[in-house]
């Protein structure tokens, strides 16, 4: 069972999305405005929250930004397609992954699942391991920089570890997307460039030059070699 | 270029018209002046000579004997002749109609007319005629004898002299007149160029006007000089061009609004869809679940299925209405062609049932998004339309230019009077099952998908039975 909370102000979309949630089996948290959900947030805490970008009042994005100044809850947007350039921006305020609306609870569910999964595959190797100022502690899941936990999204975190399992591998955007995101179709590339953009801003100490996380042109990503 | 020989011959039209027009009016001018100035010549010649002979008889007759021999006659028309000085009339004298007496036995010529009339005139008469090449004027003089005024003249005076020096003078005069004609003509070819020169500047404005109009440019105008039946044409043109983009920007209003109105529309269901969407699952559930009524587990299934087939269609519309607009956004990728087909197919579970001919490692720059999409709905079409049997292949054709792929059915394939449309919104294949499966939207959109990457769709019967779609992509970057 998984706490839901649902920013979302259409009472039908909120009544709708809540009820086939709950007939899953999920404990439901519904909203109609950011403001009301960062409320919600510190008072119920719950595992996921599912925002809608079009509210009234404080806008989705910036209830996105404000939840992660002090949470690193999993994000999935609700969107409408034509919210498209607010998506990427979403994305870079932290959101981990979208939904579009309309969509069934099923797709709605299978979206939060993957957000929620934890690790994408069993940890081998070394619990712990150190790459030049990073420490991965990947029973704990946590990264400390210099000996300081840095405060990683859900899907950050998932990609970091992912591309770190396997140093100087190269894997390409549709990969990460089938590995870390789960997307089976051809997913939202942006997806990939928005998450290694934040994941950058946190560990990398200059993100124009990042060593940890580099881009191999034309094919994608790799983690080092440092 | 034809629209230059056009303005040449405008222009060259206009010249010929002036350069005759000053021609036929210099040879005119010229030969009334010539004929009034021989005419005035050979007048004046005549009026001299009367007068001349007059006085010279008047002051040499009054000695003539009352009735002269013939002698006497011969020394008078000696006098006369030695009179004439630089003039070199000759004379001849007939008394009473008798023979003509000239001072050498050659008669000077006088023309037989005169001859016959002056026997029995009593006023003079003169009469200009032609010697040879030469021409020449005779006088007839009748000479009343003295103190009987009221008869009969007696003595009739014949003279005649040559008009060569007069003639002379005629073609002089003809000469200048011919000379002065030549420059007069050519001179007028300036103001020619420059009345066409004048003339045609609004006619090449028109043209460039028109042909802007042509290239769409609605709101050419051209500026109107003058009062002319050019400016009229200017002003027309000017009328009609506001006409034409006052139409243009009622029809391109009620089109953007008929758009906005479909996409408005799209929106606001898509809200209540949203709704609807979540529960689906609940309603599925409930109607697999047996616990309820047949008929209203049937109707649930309706409900759901329904549902879920608007979403689709409220998804087209909307997609329909993002090309319209122009907002449809291309996210170009490097991409494996043969691995997206084999995803496609994949995702879908298609792969058992199409034959696949796919090349590895062709790269392609693409929106893979997109291009799923244009497959999808290719070989989805295929496999529906095509019966329980059909054989479906995909195949890639590619060169430095291009990339095809090509989706082939042995379907029944699509009726020639429906090929053309296929592509269009809402055209259906079989209006027996209008609403069986999609939207109707799906190949419009794929086509627009296409055009979007720069690519084409096009549609064709293949050999013998079925369908052949066939996606072409640029190959290199698009863009």
């Amino acid at each position: 069972m998984t706490r839901v909370l649902v920013i979302e102000d259409d009472p039908a979309v909120r009544r709708g999305v809540g009820l086939g949630l709950r007939h899953q089996g999920h404990e439901t948290l519904l909203v109609a405005t950011g403001e009301d959900g960062l409320a919600e947030l510190v008072a119920s805490a719950p595992d996921i929250v599912l925002l809608d970008l079009m509210l009234p009042g404080m806008s989705g994005l910036e209830t996105c930004r404000r939840i992660r100044a002090f949470s690193q809850v999993p994000i999935v947007i609700l969107s409408a397609r034509d919210d498209d350039v607010d998506v990427v921006v979403g994305l870079e305020a932290g959101a981990d992954d979208y939904v579009i609306k309309p969509a069934s609870t099923e797709v709605i569910e299978a979206r939060m699942r993957a957000v929620l999964r934890r690790t994408t595959q069993a940890a081998t190797g070394n619990a712990r391991s150190t790459y030049g100022d990073l420490l991965i502690d990947r029973v704990a899941l946590r990264v400390l920089k210099r000996g300081e936990e840095v405060a990683l999204a859900p899907t950050e975190l998932k990609l970091l570890l992912f591309l770190s399992a396997a140093p100087e591998q190269t894997f390409s955007r549709q990969q990460l997307l089938e590995q870390v995101w789960e997307h089976a179709f051809h997913g939202d590339y942006r997806l990939v460039d928005a998450c290694v953009m934040r994941l950058r801003a946190k560990i990398e100490d200059d993100s124009r030059n990042p060593r940890y996380i580099q881009t191999v042109r034309g094919f994608g990503y790799r983690f080092g070699p440092l | 270029m034809i629209r230059p020989r056009l303005a040449r011959g405008l222009r060259a039209q206009l010249v010929l018209a002036f350069l005759l027009v000053s021609a036929l009016s210099a040879v005119t001018a010229a030969a009334v002046t010539y004929r009034q100035g021989r005419d005035a010549i050979a007048e004046r010649a005549e009026a001299d000579l009367l007068q001349e002979l007059r006085g010279h008889l008047a002051a040499r007759v009054p000695d003539l004997p009352a009735d002269p021999e013939a002698a006497d006659l011969r020394a008078l028309a000696v006098q006369l002749d030695r009179a004439a000085g630089a003039r070199g009339w000759r004379t001849a004298l007939s008394y009473r109609g008798g023979a003509l007496v000239a001072a050498n036995p050659q008669a000077p010529p006088l023309p037989a007319p005169l001859r016959a009339q002056g026997a029995t005139a009593t006023t003079a008469l003169a009469q200009r005629f032609h010697q040879g090449e030469t021409p020449w004027l005779a006088v007839a003089v009748p000479v009343t004898a003295a103190g009987r005024p009221h008869d009969p003249p007696p003595l009739t005076v014949y003279a005649s002299m040559s008009l060569a020096s007069q003639q002379q003078d005629v073609d002089d005069l003809a000469a200048a007149a011919r000379a002065g004609a030549l420059p007069v003509a050519l001179a007028s070819i300036i103001p020619a160029l420059l009345a066409a020169r004048r003339l045609l500047r609004p006619v090449r404005r028109l043209r460039t006007a028109t042909e802007r109009m042509a290239a769409g440019g609605l709101d050419t105008r051209v500026t109107v000089t003058g009062d002319d039946e050019l400016a009229d044409l200017g002003c027309a043109f000017n009328s009609m061009a506001a006409t034409l983009q006052a139409d243009a920007e009622t029809l391109r209003t009620m089109e953007e609004r008929a758009r906005r109105f479909a996409a408005d529309v799209s929106h606001e269901l898509r809200t209540p869809l949203a709704a609807m969407s979540a529960v689906t699952g609940v309603l599925d559930a409930d109607a697999a679940s047996g616990r309820l009524p047949p008929v209203t587990a049937e109707a649930l299934a309706l409900v759901s299925d329904e549902t879920r087939k608007l979403t689709r269609l409220i998804e087209d519309l909307i997609e329909v209405s993002r090309f319209d607009a122009g907002a449809a956004v291309l996210h170009l990728d490097d991409v494996d062609l043969g691995e997206l087909i084999g995803k496609t197919l994949a995702l879908r579970h298609w792969d058992g049932r199409v034959r696949t001919d796919l090349p590895t490692g062709l790269r392609v720059r693409l929106d893979p998004r997109r291009v799923d999409v244009i497959l999808a709905n290719l070989i989805g079409n295929a496999l529906r339309h095509g019966g329980p049997d059909v054989s479906v292949s995909v195949r890639v054709e590619a060169d430095p230019e291009r990339v095809a792929v090509i989706v082939a059915d042995d379907g029944p394939g699509i009726p020639a009077d429906l090929l053309p449309h296929v592509f269009d919104r809402f055209t259906k294949g079989d209006s027996a099952r209008t609403r069986s499966e999609g939207s109707g939207l799906g190949l419009a959109i794929a086509a627009e998908n296409a055009r979007l990457h720069g690519g084409a769709l096009t549609a064709a019967p293949a050999p013998g039975r079925g369908t052949v779609m066939t996606l072409t992509l640029p190959a290199g970057p698009t863009r």
